[in-house]
């Protein structure tokens, strides 16, 4: 259970030393409470003590991290059921599954999908993080093969290698044992076995026992057996099983620190139907999983998940703003269209993406408006035409345009003719109301 | 250390809304988080509404629009087409061509129409103005007292035009949509200021504003998440009317919903990306808490049926 900052202060050694840099052991002990550091930072605490302290204060979730180098993903380590309470950190991962069985022209086009997944949306780079590699064969030969084959081809993408059988998977572990797979999994038949191939190569071992309560018991049994990484399943399949299994698994986690659920959660969604596959992997995102298993990974599918997990993901209590000034798209030259929106990150992102897709260089002005939306600011009272006209004047556009045309977002055309009465010389125009226009706009204009 | 699965006690419920007259549909109910079937009961799926105008949707985008063609240009023919052929369960009627940019229709025409549409269907109707303040509380007036006790939706009332539609409804016995700006206060005090003239809170829906996939989804998520756990947890009376997600409007005008593969290949097969994009917009508002859904895609709505099978 987590300690009080009162309970915490009483196993430190109360000499206000300030070795760990607060004023005195009983600041510290509030710090600790609130897990913003950690007990190593106490050079004085007791064996005993910190051995108590290290684990009350750590995450509730364990992390996990597999793969290696850029490409390695980080799980669990999540504090809070709701985002509105505190960001969501690690975002889930996708693995994409692959069996064994498949052929060699097929493996190979899948690992190509996944190597070439990474898209660019509003400024971050999102992919299918994983593959699953599947020893449907149930050949421990094969499956080695096969995993060798992968890593060859795709030699940065974590793996996750998926067999119960102990010769297997110790062949196949053994094979890419640097490039830190996870191995999945241990079940009530394997455990010894398959504990001890985690324990000697050192990699994160996922653990499947059939319903949260046996589960909550196996992973405490494994632990005990010198496994301290995991990922956790409990056989939840369907829509239903996932939704109620990862927040009761999350509730434990975090609200009681319950440690024999505090690992990251593997949800497997395969489905033949792609679309009912995606909306699985949205449930997936929403509540909980920290990886999904899926079984295809067309474009249309990624785009669609991919941005799910980036909402879901991102910090509720940080408005997302970019910095007030002039921005040029592609080599704008002094006779360039010039536009105005507002500095909300996803107006702004969204519009440059769509001045971008026109191909036609321009300079993109971006006010200031508090990080709130075009029409949003407008009724704020934030982006007004005295406004827009200090900003123009004092942003030395002039000095840098050979024409005094100013482009504004249709939402706001009644502001037309009083921002060209503050604006000495300047034309308004405006244009189109929604972003995804501004291509047909600016190439009609050329 | 021995496992309790650890439940939530809730203090208190969402209003079980019922509409229609012949077929009835009824939506919200619960007394615990979406579809956490372990610690209460959900009483109903989620509904989800069919959308469609009294115009002809020129500017939805194709993939959805050529699903209509040929019974689009009337809206009594594209009623029935999606209660008798796509199978809906409620229909969604937005009377856009009252916009003033748009026919500038007149109430008594709006009127008409709603009534028309009504007469030729089994299924629950819900009735949309074209979300002009002004326009909306003359139209929703005519429409309200055209559909007298017949056991309809009609919205939106928002804060500037509330008092005229409310008591309307009121006035003619319908169910009522009360929409505000994103935010769960806003919200709030929209459902008190209506509730305050005397209209039953537990005839009300709160839209708390919707929004796509990639485009704030994740504002409105997070407002549907806090005002279902202050209507479960705080037993706030405010906050327990059912939420609506009114997807297809916002889904089908964002450039994921429309841009050619041919043009943006890397954005993937148009149709699946379309329709998973209104799809994934209605999951996520779903698991955050929204009993009442207007959608535009029959293949999106059928995807998401098959979800709703798999979590009830």
């Amino acid at each position: 259970m987590a300690l009080s900052g009162v309970e915490i202060f009483k196993m430190l050694p109360k000499t206000n030393c300030k070795k760990c840099g607060h004023p005195t052991c009983l600041a510290f002990a509030m710090k600790l409470a609130q897990r913003q550091i950690s007990i190593d930072a106490c050079p004085d605490v007791s064996a005993e003590a910190k051995k108590i302290l290290g684990e009350a204060s750590a995450p509730p979730i364990r992390p996990i991290t597999f793969g290696v180098g850029d490409k390695a993903v980080k799980m669990g380590e999540e504090t809070v059921l709701f985002r509105h309470d505190k960001k969501f950190l690690n975002p889930t991962v996708f693995a994409l599954e692959i069996k064994d069985t498949a052929s060699d022209d097929e493996i190979n086009s899948k690992v190509e999908a996944v190597a070439t997944s990474e898209i660019d949306r509003v400024g971050q780079k999102l992919r299918i993080d994983s593959i699953l590699v599947e020893n449907a064969s149930k050949d421990a030969g094969r499956f080695e093969a096969v995993v060798k084959a992968i890593a060859a081809k795709g030699p940065e993408i974590p793996l996750i290698l998926s067999t119960a059988d102990p010769a297997a998977a110790e062949a196949a572990v053994k094979a890419v044992a640097d490039k830190k797979p996870i191995l999945y999994g241990a079940n009530e038949s394997n455990a010894e076995a398959m504990a001890n191939i985690a324990k000697t190569y050192k990699v994160p071992l996922g653990v499947y026992a059939k319903g949260v309560d046996a589960l909550a018991a196996f992973t405490e049994k494994i632990k005990g057996l010198g496994v301290d990484d995991m990922v956790i399943d409990s056989g939840a399949r369907t829509a239903k099983e996932i939704i109620e299994d990862n927040t009761i698994i999350r509730r434990a986690a975090t609200k009681k620190n319950f440690k024999p659920l505090g690992y990251p959660v593997i949800n497997f969604v395969q489905r033949d139907n792609p679309m009912l596959e995606t909306l699985m992997t949205a449930l997936g995102i929403t509540k909980y999983s920290s990886i999904i298993v899926i079984s295809n990974v067309e474009k249309w599918k990624n785009l669609a998940t991919f941005t799910l997990r980036q909402n879901i993901y991102t910090d509720p209590q940080v408005p997302m703003q970019v910095e007030q000034k002039i921005y040029k798209i592609g080599e704008p030259t002094p006779e360039a269209p010039f536009l105005i929106t507002t500095n909300f990150s996803l107006t702004y992102f969204i519009v440059l993406g769509e001045v971008e897709n026109s191909k036609v260089p321009c300079r993109l002005a971006v006010m200031d408006t508090g990080g709130l939306s075009v029409l949003t600011s407008w009724a704020a009272g934030k982006f007004t035409a005295s406004k827009i006209a200090q900003f123009i004047k004092e942003s030395g556009i002039e000095n840098e345009i050979s024409h005094r045309e100013l482009i504004i977002p249709g939402y706001v055309a009644i502001l037309s003719g009083s921002i060209e009465e503050k604006l000495p010389g300047w034309k308004v125009t405006v244009g189109p109301r929604e972003a995804n226009a501004i291509p047909v706009f600016l190439k009609g204009r050329a | 250390m021995s496992f309790v699965v650890p439940k939530e006690t809730y203090s208190g419920k969402v209003y079980e809304v019922s509409i229609g007259t012949d077929k009835v549909a009824s939506f919200g109910g619960e007394n615990m988080l979406p579809f956490l079937s372990f610690e209460g009961t959900a009483k109903n799926r989620p509904l989800i509404a069919f959308e469609i105008q009294d115009i002809p949707p020129d500017d939805w985008p194709d993939t959805v629009k050529k699903v209509y063609e040929g019974v689009s240009a009337n809206p009594v023919e594209w009623a029935k087409y999606c209660q008798d052929k796509l199978g809906a369960k409620a229909i969604a009627l937005r009377l856009l061509g009252t916009h003033p940019d748009r026919l500038d229709r007149s109430p008594d025409e709006a009127a008409k129409i709603a009534s028309d549409v009504l007469a030729a269907l089994n299924v629950p109707l819900i009735i949309l103005g074209s979300n002009h303040v002004d326009k909306d509380a003359a139209v929703l007036c005519a429409v309200a007292m055209a559909v007298k006790d017949k056991n309809c939706i009609i919205g939106k009332a928002q804060e500037e035009n509330h008092k005229t539609i409310a008591a309307a409804a009121m006035a003619n016995n319908l169910k009522l949509i009360a929409m505000s700006n994103l935010d769960i206060n806003l919200s709030k005090q929209l459902n008190i200021l209506i509730t305050q003239m005397g209209f039953d809170k537990e005839k009300l829906i709160t839209d708390p504003m919707c929004s796509a996939l990639g485009y704030g989804l994740d504002y409105t998520y997070s407002v549907m998440e806090r005002i279902r756990l202050a209507a479960l947890t705080q037993n706030d009376v405010t906050m327990q009317q059912p939420l609506l997600g009114d997807i297809g409007m916002y889904v089908w005008k964002v450039k994921e919903t429309q841009a050619l593969e041919a043009d943006l290949p890397m954005l993937g097969a148009l149709e699946d990306r379309a329709v998973a994009w209104e799809a994934v917009t209605a999951t996520a508002f779903m698991i955050a808490g929204a009993e009442l859904l207007i959608m535009r895609h029959p293949k999106a709505v059928e995807a998401l049926e098959k979800l709703i099978d798999e979590l009830m």
